[in-house]
């Protein structure tokens, strides 16, 4: 019963049919992440969210201290997710590409998903009395929700850029490519480079001589 | 990227997240102010062990930011899977037993011994046992108590049987006029049991012919009705389930229903488990009530529609009371004549000493 065509990857279904779908997942390097919020911003922006609701955001672990680290945390589209197990209505499903979606049609704001959810991220536009806290809110990996048309699934969801064959632009516009979506054999790839690259006395921050000590932000002219 | 091994993908996903944060661990803090290469191998601080089992057990410190507009939320909800455990695998299927149960039980319990009939011939006089206040009090906290358990199960069960049965259109409507009804009627349930519970508390004061009374198993075990007054054993134990477990079910519900003091996640997570495990207790022991007052035995209905017992009735179940009230038994004739004339009689005070 979700009457939608044009999402779940499906105009481009009969030619790849037998290709077996991604598993799309978000994956955020903490030693990139420089806490600019640029991926917030970018979500806000990309998805027009509600007022007073923030579908990603950006944890920052012993602020101010030596080992100070943040990581921009979303929506991670479980395997196993918790949101799904527990809801009432069953709202949530699973894309093809492994994206966790849900229905607002259904949704009825009892915000079980946030108790089960590991990450916080389901949100709520209201906290009032009674319960009512409107229909749920998180990320949908850019990837809308069912909607009976283009228009009615942008003014719900948010944009569908899995649908034009784009990534999310949280992880599109990451100003360091702190955060890596995608298919999650590739971004294990990546991220599995990185690591063997930090292996070198540089940390893989730079290889570039012209940067000095204190110059330790991402250099674009070096991979890794 | 299997569905079936459910608790580990979740932990192997908790556990990569802490992983790509820990990497930063490996390099120690050292000050090389005269060697710039190799202040830019160490210069990123390790993370501590102390960050991630602070990370694990949920908890924030001073020195954590979220950026998102007045969260408290911490980098794991850590205590959510338990939260899903409990209420998934045990909660759920404990509310299924308990109330599936107590149905088989009562099924059997007909089958075998079939209704409690009167032993004599009922007279035909009355006594009054509940006023008309107390009535609508009944009436109006069951039917309150039907709707809220009848949305309760639908929000715990509903999904597993209804969407497939009607599809979304009227699943959707279903499961929202639910949450609506269990949200708003809850509050005037907790408010009205509070004011039966005291309108009925004198009737259900312990007292020391209730043991002998449990002892004979309610008149099961041996022959004969043991001693009860105005309310038996059996209902006082039901008058005080629900002055306990009743009340708890009432205080977890308004944590659950008013989101807007502000408590917090985890508060709200205990507060609809012990709200579940309450309410589907209270439903099986409803059932129960329901059996006995209605299919169970003759007579007892119409004590609670029209607020007259048969004498024979009062004299069976409830010996000590009616000792109290005898004479004032009423002819039945008398009683519609008064019902015609002038609408309810028992609209005064109750038959009681």
């Amino acid at each position: 019963m979700h009457p939608v065509s044009y999402r779940e990857g499906q105009l481009i279904a009969p030619v790849l049919q037998e290709i077996p779908m991604a598993q799309m997942k978000f994956m955020c390097d903490a030693e990139r992440c420089i806490e600019c919020n640029g991926c917030v911003t970018a979500c806000k922006n990309a998805n027009e969210v509600e007022w007073g609701v923030q579908r990603r955001r950006v944890v920052t672990l012993d602020d101010g201290e030596p080992g100070e680290v943040s990581i921009s945390v979303a929506c991670m589209h479980c395997d196993d997710a918790p949101c799904m197990a527990v809801c009432p209505t069953d709202c949530f499903y699973k894309t093809d590409d492994g994206i966790v979606l849900h229905d607002k049609d259904l949704c009825i704001g009892c915000g079980y998903c946030l108790y089960a959810c590991p990450f916080g991220a389901p949100q709520f536009p209201k906290q009032n009395a009674f319960g009512e806290r409107g229909k749920m809110d998180k990320c949908t990996f850019c990837a809308g929700g069912p909607a009976e048309s283009k228009e009615e699934e942008y003014e719900k969801y948010g944009a569908n850029r899995i649908a034009e064959g784009k990534l999310p632009l949280c992880a599109e516009m990451c100003s360091t490519k702190a955060l890596l979506a995608g298919d999650a054999q590739t971004v294990a790839d990546i991220f599995r480079e990185r690591v063997v690259r930090r292996g070198h006395a540089d940390g893989a921050w730079s290889g570039n001589p012209l940067a000095d000590a204190d110059n330790l932000a991402y250099d674009a002219t070096q991979q890794g | 990227m299997s569905m079936t091994n459910s608790g580990a993908s979740l932990w192997r996903m908790m556990l990569l997240a802490l992983l790509l944060l820990a990497g930063l661990g490996l390099t120690q803090p050292a000050l090389a102010q005269a060697d710039p290469d190799r202040e830019a191998a160490t210069a990123v601080g390790g993370v501590s062990p102390d960050t991630w089992r602070q990370v694990r057990s949920g908890e924030t410190g001073p020195n954590f930011r979220d950026s998102r507009n007045d969260s408290r939320y911490n980098l794991v909800n850590a205590a959510g899977q338990t939260w899903r455990e409990i209420r998934n695998h045990w909660v759920t299927p404990f509310g299924l037993i308990a109330i599936g149960g107590m149905l088989a039980m009562i099924v059997i319990f007909y089958l075998i011994f079939g209704r409690k009939t009167l032993d004599e011939r009922p007279t035909g006089r009355k006594l009054l046992r509940w006023s008309l206040v107390d009535r609508s009090l009944h009436w109006t906290v069951a039917s309150l108590f039907i709707i809220l358990a009848i949305s309760g199960l639908n929000i715990l069960y509903g999904k597993l049987i209804f969407r497939s049965l009607f599809g979304d259109a009227v699943w959707g409507a279903m499961i929202s006029a639910s949450k609506v009804a269990h949200n708003y009627l809850g509050p005037l349930f907790g408010i009205l049991l509070i004011i039966i519970l005291a309108r009925f508390l004198k009737h259900n004061l312990p007292k020391r012919h209730d043991l002998e009374w449990f002892k004979k198993g309610g008149g099961l075990v041996g022959k004969g009705h043991p001693d009860a007054g105005f309310a038996n054993a059996g209902e006082k134990v039901w008058y005080w389930l629900l002055a306990s477990v009743g009340l708890v079910v009432v205080i977890s519900g308004f944590v659950l229903d008013f989101p807007n003091y502000g408590q917090a996640r985890d508060t709200m997570m205990w507060a609809n488990v012990i709200h579940a495990i309450g309410a589907l207790g209270l439903t099986a022991v409803a059932v129960g009530h329901i059996y006995i007052g209605t299919l169970g035995t003759e007579g007892s209905l119409e004590g609670m529609t029209t607020g007259y017992v048969d004498e024979s009735w009062a004299k069976e179940h409830h010996n000590l009371w009616y000792d109290e009230v005898k004479d004032q038994a009423v002819d039945e004739q008398q009683i519609e004549r008064d019902t015609s004339s002038s609408g309810d009689p028992a609209s005064g005070r109750p038959g009681e000493a």
